[in-house]
């Protein structure tokens, strides 16, 4: 088949043979190059069109979510540690948090005590040494939801990955269970599930921000000390937390962007 | 001229890698993988479709106003019905069947009201071994609208902190009165109204600088006068020896 071709583009131009042949062999893989993206986007444009998906009340697009944690409101009754692992069937044993609650203790000396057993849920055990503490507080810890998220840049398969609305989440079918992202979150926000062996995570409850509840946590906190909302120009509880308080991130020489904002906390905390 | 034996065979090689990373990559990419961002868009609607286990708290005073009403009122009405009660999605779908918990002892209160140091200064507190041990806290509180049955007999029901370090200090026998003017109110709406703090240097300066014996003295204009004396001492706990 090539044969004949080749020969019958010599007989169109029989002064120039080798010239003509190159140009209509070039021409032809030309074609074939052009036609290949064609062939790889028939694939995707087939999904585009099934997935031609009926559009719910809800929008991702118009949403873009934080949290403001309040250090100087934590009680440290870890109700909402609890509450996270119900909602979220997270393993009851220690070491798997999507939250957890941490009590700093400083020493007149200046030195920084940091503690979670069993992330609060059981308890703090009385501080040693009363006289010598400057100060002590709680401060309730979770994924701060990076607008820049480390742990997506390493996945190597895309199964975690930010939304729309700016919520991480894990696709626990496709997730390999590398840990890569594990190691890379520096606020030690990730864990590997023991019993489904991929990576698991605060989700901010997205099945109840799509039901249009608040998460969990925020949901039982006693004293108001986690307030969610939006970074948009909508008027949620955070931007009147975000107006009127004093603002810091965790690890902010990071560039992570984290989108939960600590207010009335110690530069101790990191 | 011929084409060369090893274009066709090249060009065959080529087709065979096209089509190779055709079908490996139907194979391979999920169904919804890129529709929306580089991941699975289904996964989405995987994360969506969890189940809820609280409520929230609007549902429960669809039924139960008579409580959510008398919560509204008092000092628990920042919380939430499944701090305490629990997880209560089974119960708003099967109200007959499910019910929630209902604390009684003495165990769920002081989750959040025993004492503990990290605290907030002013989140009323109890020292749960000598606080009316043994009795139920609902003996004398009401849980869904709580105020103190009583005037607390003293500060530390609420000032647990200060109290212990007062306690071991040179101020041990100073009553809280004796600095501190407290409207009445505060026992019952302690953030509304607080406390008083001492506004001149001579109230301090009344031991301190009345040449009491014992008692550490001060020259009252010689000593840091742009501030009172609480700005840079603690009165609970004075470093002075």
């Amino acid at each position: 088949m090539t044969d004949s071709r080749a020969l019958d583009s010599s007989t169109e131009a029989p002064t120039g043979a080798v010239p003509v042949a190159r140009r209509t062999f070039l021409s032809d893989l030309a074609s074939a190059c052009a036609g290949t993206p064609v062939l790889l986007g028939v694939v995707k444009i087939g999904d585009a069109l099934a997935q031609d998906a009926p559009a719910g009340t809800y929008d991702p697009s118009e949403h873009w979510y934080g949290i403001g944690i309040d250090v100087q409101k934590c009680i440290g009754c870890a109700r909402c540690v609890v509450a996270c692992k119900t909602e979220n069937d997270v393993p009851p044993e220690p070491h798997f948090f999507n939250t957890w609650i941490e009590r700093y203790v400083i020493r007149n000396d200046g030195e920084v005590g940091v503690e979670s057993p069993n992330g609060g849920i059981d308890g703090f055990p009385p501080i040693e040494d009363p006289a010598s503490v400057r100060r002590t507080f709680f401060v309730p810890k979770l994924c701060n939801q990076c607008e820049n998220p480390p742990c997506v840049q390493v996945c190597p398969v895309g199964a975690t990955f930010i939304t729309e609305d700016g919520v991480i989440l894990v696709d626990e079918e496709y997730c390999i269970g590398c840990r890569y992202c594990i190691q890379a979150c520096p606020y030690g926000a990730r864990y590997m599930h023991p019993d489904r062996h991929v990576a698991a995570k605060c989700t901010f409850c997205y099945h109840r921000l799509r039901r249009d509840r608040l998460p969990a946590c925020v949901e039982i906190c006693p004293t108001g000390a986690r307030v969610f909302g939006e970074l948009t120009d909508r008027p949620t509880p955070l931007a009147r937390f975000m107006r009127f308080n004093d603002l810091q991130v965790l690890k902010p020489n990071l560039n992570t962007k984290p989108k939960a904002f600590y207010a009335n906390m110690d530069y101790e905390v990191s | 001229m011929r084409i060369p034996q090893q274009v066709p065979r090249l060009a065959l090689v080529l087709v065979l890698a096209v089509v190779g990373l055709v079908v490996a990559r139907g194979v391979l990419v999920p169904d919804t993988f890129g529709d929306v961002g580089h991941y699975r868009a289904a996964a989405l609607d995987l994360v969506a479709s969890h189940p809820i286990q609280y409520a929230g708290q609007q549902e429960c005073g669809v039924c139960h106003a008579d409580v959510a009403g008398a919560k509204a009122e008092g000092n628990h009405r920042g919380l939430s019905c499944e701090v305490c009660h629990g997880p209560a999605a089974a119960h708003t779908n099967a109200p007959m069947d499910v019910k929630p918990v209902v604390p009684r002892g003495r165990g769920q209160c002081t989750l959040c009201h025993a004492y503990n140091p990290s605290r907030p200064t002013g989140f009323p507190q109890i020292d749960s071994v000598a606080h009316n041990p043994r009795m139920p806290c609902q003996g004398c509180h009401t849980p869904h609208a709580p105020v103190p049955p009583v005037t607390p007999r003293e500060c530390s029901a609420c000032h647990g902190q200060i109290s212990t370090q007062k306690a071991v200090s040179h101020h041990a026998a100073l009553e809280c009165t004796t600095c501190h003017e407290a409207p009445a109110e505060h026992r019952e709406n302690p953030r509304l109204l607080r406390p008083t703090k001492p506004t001149s240097r001579s109230f301090c300066g009344a031991c301190h600088a009345g040449g009491l014996a014992d008692i550490p003295q001060v020259s009252l204009d010689a000593h840091n006068s742009g501030y009172l004396c609480w700005q840079c001492h603690y009165p609970h706990h004075p470093e002075a020896r």
